[in-house]
């Protein structure tokens, strides 16, 4: 070890980076490769919408995180802007989810017919019930 | 919690005023005196000591971080499967929460927990209608989660 060369070391270091890079951006592609194939086989728009919000958040976070180290060590250039793209999506992904979720629930979207419990709908129901009651 | 703050980077500057250095390092070391100053008077507040929001909104944040990768994996295991056996549902929770961040928070953390997505907020704030992806092996999981997850909150507000 003693004989190698500060370039071989050097050269090493960054064999590291670029196999930690690979794998963020790798595992990145394939959660939204999965998130693609999860819209295609479950069967009605929530439980679609699972896949999507949560897969495809992790994804773009992680191939944007590959970038931002890419850039860090091989341009030593620190790009803030992909910092808070991150945070964003970060903020906004679960939010974009329940209003999906909550405007396809208001109009009328059926859920899939193994769906076992309502408490919404029972809910829903009951407050009607209630108002026309007063009336 | 936010005037002990602004009262830790006011001595902080004037530790700097008195030692004639204006650079970043001698603030760091006033903002440090500064804390353990407040630190000795802090049963002169009649709100906590700041230090136990921030360090309990560091931990929140790193709840979140964790409850995002582990529902990751849960919900592609689930698609990845050959056979789909869910059987999904809404169900009804009802939380402790008033104020409408509070609120905001919980359910975005929710969104973000394995299997569950919130689909609606009661009118008056006092449930959250919770969409299960597989709804008898998650649900008294997920509520032992979700009372980590309001304790948490709490922790930040109170």
């Amino acid at each position: 070890m003693r004989n190698t060369s500060r370039k071989e070391r050097l050269s090493n270091v960054t064999g590291i980076y670029e196999f930690i890079i690979g794998l963020f951006i790798i595992i990145g592609s394939l959660l939204s490769l999965i998130a693609t194939i999860g819209a295609i086989r479950l069967p009605d728009v929530y439980t679609r919408n699972h896949a999507i919000a949560k897969a495809t958040t992790l994804g773009v976070m992680m191939i944007l995180l590959g970038a931002l180290i890419y850039f860090m060590v091989f341009e030593s250039h620190f790009n803030s802007r992909l910092l808070l793209a991150i945070l964003f999506i970060f903020m906004t992904a679960p939010i974009s989810g329940h209003l999906i979720g909550r405007a396809a629930y208001h109009s009328g979207v059926k859920m899939a017919e193994s769906s076992v419990t309502d408490d919404l709908g029972r809910d829903l129901q009951k407050k009607e019930k209630s108002k026309s009651r007063n009336l | 919690m936010a005037f002990q703050m602004l009262l830790n980077i006011f001595l902080a500057f004037t530790y700097m005023f008195m030692k004639t250095n204006f650079t970043l390092g001698s603030f760091v070391v006033g903002y440090f005196w500064g804390f353990v100053f407040l630190f000795i008077f802090r049963k002169l507040f009649n709100t906590r000591f700041y230090f136990h929001p921030v360090y309990a909104t560091f931990k929140l944040m790193l709840l979140f971080l964790k409850a995002l990768v582990q529902s990751t994996f849960g919900v592609v295991m689930l698609i990845v499967k050959p056979k789909l056996d869910i059987k999904p549902g809404i169900f009804a929770l009802p939380i402790e929460l008033r104020k409408d961040w509070e609120i905001l928070l919980l359910s975005s953390l929710i969104s973000l927990t394995p299997g569950t997505l919130t689909v609606q907020v009661s009118e008056d704030n006092s449930v959250l209608y919770i969409h299960a992806i597989n709804i008898d092996d998650v649900k008294e999981e997920i509520d032992g989660i979700k009372n980590s997850f309001e304790k948490a909150i709490l922790e930040v507000s109170r």
